[in-house]
């Protein structure tokens, strides 16, 4: 057991001599690295600050109901009674009152409402419907478009289930894009592996010949893998992180301007560890398939 | 301790380089292999090291035969040899102390013993306080010297040298046999590969000669195991 940590221990050293023994390729590969997992975390954030734009529960359908101008106490029960019946889900009332004054909350309307001479909206029930399949939705909304002194129904979800799709395209955008990203960090992975064999192609071979296991000689490359990976999924991160810090004040201002309250959220350091396990494994796994294609032939 | 029993060994391109050689090393023995260059010295010594394998017959090395030993058993197999090789195979962008600290590294050698072990080898083969020097500025003696430090600081329980005084002056030749032979005085069993005639005629040791890959009958003069004069 401690023979096998200070094998480790002796091939992780190794590995940190050679990231450290040639300081200029290293950057670059951390760089390219880098560059290489920046799109699609850059792709992935986006997306994840959209989501929480379009409201916390983007999922959710939602149905409203606007009453006739002139519906009364007995046709609001009329209606609640219906909505019972029909198991439709739940639902909440928003009176006239309330939505005049929420309408006078939102940006620039206080003006325009203040100038009217009486509250334009109707009375309005807000259903979520218990099953949220497309259908099932549509069926619903026709059967409340029938009821007496409905006015109006509408489907709230029609725009949350196309930015629903549109987000589910982009993110399968950036899941290509990630797997093609990490084909290449593989590639990249493999080939400085590749350079390593050759350049230390006489200190394999004697200690191939004075009795090292392949094992012994794999070591050092697969921490090599994995420590360059690592490090370039930290330098990834690093891009990301600045270039969000760059795009907060101009979406900050932007948000202002429609007036909604909206700040650009960036990596967290869970993200960080992430990017680095991601970039570490997948660094690894270059190294492993190089040293196992590029050593097959050593006696 | 190393038994050849009808090995022959047959390149690609039909060249047979060893021809139904036979022959045995008991342990603590001294003994040298020698023939013209060409003749299969250097062939011999890749087979006894499991570098490459026999075409037909079987070598035995400490009871493990050879020709049947699995890949992944080589490296253990390599461990129990000292292995000295015609170029040495010295690490130059290393310091003589790391060179040496290589096979103790490999076999996970506690790391804090190993340097005092590297050491004590280094002081065995006459080479103490070089351990900073790099082989480049060690002369060939010096660097003979380190090969065989760096094959012996494991304690193998069999030396094989191939050449081990090739390219060096009488002088530094014969001290290099003195600490061969103070190894096989410990126990330890030594096969050395050499075309030196005067080596030959002035130690008197057992001999075997391969001549154009057969193995040729010893004088029996020469047939003392081990003795030196």
């Amino acid at each position: 057991m401690i023979a096998w940590i200070g094998h480790h221990l002796t091939a992780l050293r190794e590995a940190l001599r050679h990231l450290a023994a040639a300081p200029l390729n290293t950057l670059l590969s951390l760089l390219v690295i880098g560059v290489a997992l920046t799109l699609p975390t850059a792709g992935w954030l986006a997306i994840e600050n959209l989501r929480t734009l379009t409201g916390n529960t983007p999922g959710v359908q939602q149905i409203s109901i606007f009453l006739e101008l002139d519906a009364g106490q007995r046709e609001r029960g009329e209606i609640e009674s219906r909505l019972r019946q029909a198991a439709a889900g739940s639902w909440h009332f928003v009176p006239r009152a309330e939505a005049l004054k929420r309408l006078q909350e939102s940006e620039g309307m206080a003006e325009i409402i203040g100038s009217l001479p009486k509250n334009p909206l109707p009375d309005a029930f807000v259903v979520t419907p218990a099953d949220s399949q497309p259908e099932s939705l549509e069926h619903l909304a026709e059967t409340f478009s029938q009821w007496p002194k409905v006015a109006h129904v509408q489907l709230d979800s029609v725009w949350v289930k196309r930015l629903d799709a549109l987000l589910r395209l982009a993110k399968l955008v950036v899941m290509l894009l990630a797997v093609l990203f990490a084909g290449a960090l593989v590639t990249i992975t493999f080939n400085t592996i590749r350079l390593q064999i050759l350049a230390h192609a006489d200190e394999i071979e004697v200690a191939k010949l004075i009795g090292a296991t392949d094992s012994y000689i794999q070591r050092p490359l697969h921490y090599f893998g994995l420590l360059q990976g690592a490090l370039g999924g930290l330098c990834a991160a690093l891009l990301v992180t600045a270039g969000s810090h760059l795009l907060t004040p101009p979406v900050a201002e932007l948000a202002r301007l429609y007036g909604a309250d909206f700040t650009l959220q960036s990596l967290s350091a869970r993200d960080f560890g992430g990017l680095a396990a991601i970039g570490g494994g997948l660094g690894w796994l270059g190294a492993k398939i190089s040293a196992l294609i590029h050593l097959r032939g050593s006696r | 301790m190393i038994t050849a029993n009808a090995v022959t060994k047959r390149y690609p391109d039909g060249h047979e380089a060893l021809k139904n050689v036979s022959f045995e090393v008991t342990a603590g023995e001294m003994v040298f292999l020698t023939g013209h260059s060409g003749a299969g010295k250097s062939t011999l010594f890749k087979l006894l090291a499991a570098i490459e394998r026999p075409t037909a017959g079987s070598i035995v090395i400490n009871g493990q035969n050879l020709a049947a030993l699995r890949r992944n058993a080589i490296p253990y197999l390599r461990r129990k040899l000292g292995l000295i090789f015609q170029d040495q195979k010295l690490l130059f962008d290393r310091t003589v102390l790391d060179n040496v600290l290589l096979p103790l590294s490999i076999v996970g050698h506690p790391a804090r013993d190993a340097p005092r072990r590297a050491q004590a080898a280094l002081a065995k083969v006459g080479l103490p306080n070089r351990e900073k020097a790099f082989p480049i500025a060690l002369s060939g003696g010096e660097q003979q010297r380190l090969a065989i430090a760096r094959a012996v600081v494991n304690r193998p329980a069999i030396i094989l040298a191939d050449e081990p005084t090739a390219n060096l002056d009488a002088e530094s030749a014969t001290e290099i046999l003195g600490i061969f032979r103070a190894f096989q005085q410990v126990g330890v069993t030594v096969l050395i590969a050499t075309h030196d005639p005067l080596i030959l005629a002035r130690l008197k040791p057992r001999i075997l000669r391969l001549d154009k890959g057969e193995m040729s009958e010893p004088l029996p003069d020469q047939s003392a195991a081990g003795s030196v004069p």
